[in-house]
């Protein structure tokens, strides 16, 4: 029989979530072992479009947005690269009349949590944005947000956790979950066994398989956004951006590839996923409408990614309500990259000090129990 | 009735579409060329006068029986020539033709992508002047030009000779050939070679002829690096321990050629490693069934075995295609073409063995070399991915670009493997392969849909 290795804190998942609560759970002298089957950073977390934005959030989730903008703002004090992280602002279109008060309301919300937000009509979208296509009547501008380039700074978070004592592993799935009321015994792929008495399930689109294993029910679905990235082209684009009410976001990096998404591919596996013809088809005749500068440019890859959702499009964040020590961290709804350290920080801080400093309670998974919607509580 | 498509119009192609209509089915041909033939046998354009004896020298003869083939069939068959396929998903190709995308269903799907040069970057390697073999046999074939003024041919392969003596034939100053692999190794690969006496016949024809006209043949020679300003003007080249130097303004380099197989890739087929080819290429049995069902494989695009071979695996994998279609066809003929193949396998074997991949290529490579062109990554910035743990090739792909341009690793793919390899101090099979991404070519914004 195997021997047992004990530690502090077991985490399943070495996306930007679980890697950043592996890094700030050793920063704080906890023993960490992470368990990821594939590589670290090397699904959603690092294939993601690289938006690193508060607006848009959703209320709730700003506390813990305007948290990890503090926290990426010394991204190289924190993972040891710059990631290519720029702070060259968000832009959100609006196409119509009525998108723009939603902007507009949305910046009213939001107006507590000092985001220095700009709404810009038409005429200053022109002469600001002059690259911007005349379909956009308007747009709202978020300075302080920026973008990154998810293949390099998720895996730093990883990397960074390893230099400052947790142990990664990688391409090691875990198989078994078993609690003898004291602590967690996690059975790996690799014949390995793993005791402590918390268990982190950042399993991301996968983590409600894990929520399952203690009785725990979550209706998360899958989403796979479709995203291309062109060859170098001249740099035209200053800011990233987006559109409001859904359609294609686009960033342009300093090699000069811009990067698009937009539309849902499909799943090959469940594993994997791709982008699919029509979605990418679509990028490519719409795109050229807000950008038009895009026009024959080549796009030469695309990829997409797996992603959980759950129906309030809120991610799952903090204790499980069917066994104690289990503390899950998923569902982000294709919106986790900007936010994940914060929740790595937050995790970190309800295993070392009980409580997270920023509010996560409405993120917590209560919200899905048959109980709570017997009582017809709303989800919003 | 269900529909058949073929995606490439070379040897294989062109011969797996015959067969195909000659048992009464109406084969889709999808050809990403102007027209058919292939890199092979590519045509020139309609008002070239050359004669084909010209052009294709010894194969003049099996050029024009490939070419009249497929335009004795163009009645029998839907051919879409000027067609990249682009995507393959849920039984459909999906393609691009002057700007416009289109979308072609299949029940069975018989892949015949063909091939690319095999290229080992040395440092000026993207100097212009500097052209990989194969294109500058195709400057010659279908732009009746040539690529300099004073050539230098450099690598290995069979590929090497003949463009060399193509070029000389032609009129162009051929000042050298530099063959990395060593005069002992094609002796000792002389038995399997003489399973194919008449290509091997050629291959020496070819030799004998450069030297006969005062061209210089040197073997176990390594080019070391290009030199110019603005274009090439001299190469670098050593043999036991000593260093040349060669004023030119063109230099052709390649070292065999190699796969192109992301179609199979993006259809899921399964591939394993060929030590021969030295890559990991789509699975298939004798006859050309990939690991999918309804889709074969034939020609080099599923492994390198020449011209000749291709068209006989062309015909074999469309038989197969028949058979499974429950279509009676000629057992005997399938048995021959196999027997046939086998045969090619086993001097290909000996060809590996009289130009054999230059395995200290790696270790020899710069750290200030390119080996990524489109997104300029260079040997030690791959090398310093690797030194952080990373072996798979995807990873230190998402690491540090390489290959993830806009040739999406198919110029450099090969030449990084072998760099991961050599840094990891492991072999080339375990990095892995390149993951097969959409679009197999750039796909440009603001296409239009076929209605």
């Amino acid at each position: 029989m195997s021997r047992v290795a004990e530690t502090d804190v077991i985490i399943i998942g070495g996306g930007i979530v679980g890697a950043s609560a592996a890094l700030m759970l050793a920063l704080r002298g906890q023993r960490v072992v992470l368990l990821e089957r594939d590589f670290c950073g090397s699904r959603s977390s690092g294939v993601n479009y690289g938006g690193v934005r508060r607006q848009g959030r959703s209320l709730v989730q700003l506390p813990l947005s305007q948290r990890a903008h503090e926290l990426w703002s010394d991204l190289p004090g924190l993972i040891g690269i710059d990631g290519e992280y720029v702070r060259s602002g968000h832009l959100k279109l609006a196409r119509s009349d009525a998108d723009m008060a939603k902007l507009q309301a949305w910046a009213d919300a939001a107006a507590d949590f000092d985001l220095g937000v700009e709404l810009l009509d038409h005429g200053q979208l022109r002469q600001r944005f002059a690259w911007v296509g005349d379909v956009a009547v308007g747009a709202s501008l978020c300075s302080g947000d920026g973008h990154a380039n998810p293949r390099l700074v998720s895996p730093a978070f990883a990397a960074a956790a390893r230099r400052a004592g947790a142990r990664i592993v990688e391409q090691v799935q875990a198989l078994a979950f078993d609690h003898d009321g004291q602590a967690f015994e996690v059975s790996c792929s690799n014949g390995e066994r793993l005791r402590a008495p918390w268990l982190l399930n950042c399993a991301g689109a996968w983590a409600n398989h894990i929520a399952e294993q203690f009785g725990e029910h979550v209706p998360m679905t899958s989403g796979h956004p479709a995203m291309l990235v062109t060859e170098p082209l001249p740099v035209v684009m200053d800011v990233s951006t987006g559109v409001e009410g859904g359609g294609i976001y686009a960033r342009q990096v300093a090699r000069g590839n811009c990067v698009l998404g937009g539309g849902q591919g499909f799943a090959l596996d469940p594993l994997r996923a791709r982008p699919g013809q029509l979605a990418t088809l679509d990028i490519l005749r719409n795109a050229v409408e807000l950008y038009p500068f895009l026009h024959g440019a080549q796009a030469i890859r695309t990829w997409s990614g797996t992603e959980g959702y759950l129906p309030d499009r809120e991610p799952v964040i903090g204790h499980s309500q069917a066994q104690p020590g289990l503390i899950h961290a998923f569902g982000f709804a294709g919106a986790g990259f900007q936010i994940g350290p914060a929740v790595g920080e937050a995790l970190s801080q309800l295993i070392v000090e009980g409580r997270s400093r920023a509010p996560i309670d409405a993120f917590s998974i209560q919200r899905f129990s048959p109980l709570e919607l017997h009582k017809g509580r709303s989800l919003s | 009735m269900s529909a058949v498509v073929i995606v490439g119009a070379g040897p294989a192609g062109i011969r797996a579409a015959q067969t195909l209509a000659a048992h009464g089915l109406r084969p889709c041909l999808v050809d990403e060329a102007q027209q058919g033939g292939g890199q092979v046998y590519r045509r020139a354009p309609g008002n070239f006068q050359r004669p084909a004896n010209q052009l294709y020298g010894f194969e003049a003869r099996k050029a024009q029986a490939v070419h009249q083939t497929l335009d004795a069939m163009s009645a029998q068959i839907d051919y879409r020539p000027d067609t990249l396929v682009w995507n393959a998903e849920d039984g459909h190709l999906h393609t691009l033709s002057q700007q416009r995308v289109g979308t072609v269903q299949y029940d069975r799907l018989l892949i015949a992508t063909g091939a690319t040069d095999r290229i080992l970057p040395v440092p000026g390697w993207t100097l212009p002047g500097v052209y990989s073999l194969g294109a500058a046999q195709i400057a010659l074939k279908a732009q009746g030009c040539a690529i300099g003024e004073q050539v230098v041919f450099a690598g290995s392969g069979p590929l090497l000779y003949l463009v060399a003596y193509q070029y000389a034939k032609a009129g162009a100053r051929v000042l050298a050939v530099l063959d990395s692999s060593p005069f002992g190794a094609q002796v000792a690969a002389l038995p399997r070679l003489l399973l194919q006496p008449a290509t091997l016949a050629k291959g020496l024809y070819y030799r004998a002829w450069l030297t006969a006209h005062g061209i210089a043949v040197h073997q176990g020679a390594t080019l070391v690096e290009v030199v110019g300003e603005q274009k090439v003007e001299a190469v670098h080249w050593q043999r036991a321990g000593s260093r040349h130097s060669l004023a030119c303004d063109g230099l052709a380099f390649a070292h065999a050629l190699r796969s192109e197989t992301q179609l199979a890739d993006l259809l899921g087929c399964q591939f394993s490693w060929s030590p021969l080819n030295r890559a990991w290429l789509p699975s298939r049995d004798q006859a050309g069934r990939s690991s999918v069902p309804g889709v074969y494989l034939a020609g080099d695009g599923a492994g390198i075995m020449g011209a000749d071979a291709a068209e006989m695996a062309g015909e074999r994998a469309a038989l197969a295609l028949l058979e499974d279609m429950g279509i009676t066809i000629d057992r005997v003929r399938g048995t021959q073409l196999e027997r046939q193949l086998a045969r090619i396998q086993g001097f290909r074997a000996g060809l590996e063995a009289a130009f054999p991949f230059p395995e200290q290529w790696a270790s020899q490579a710069p750290d200030d070399l390119m080996l990524c062109r489109c997104e300029e990554i260079s040997v030690g910035e791959v090398r310093q991915v690797v030194a952080q743990g990373h072996t798979d090739i995807n990873r230190v792909k998402a690491h540090c670009r390489v290959g993830m341009g806009r040739c999406q690793g198919r110029m450099c793919g090969s030449a990084a493997v072998e760099i991961i390899a050599q840094a990891a101090a492991c072999p080339p099979q375990q990095v892995g392969r390149l993951r097969a991404q959409a679009p197999i070519k750039p796909l440009p914004f603001g296409v239009e849909v076929q209605p």
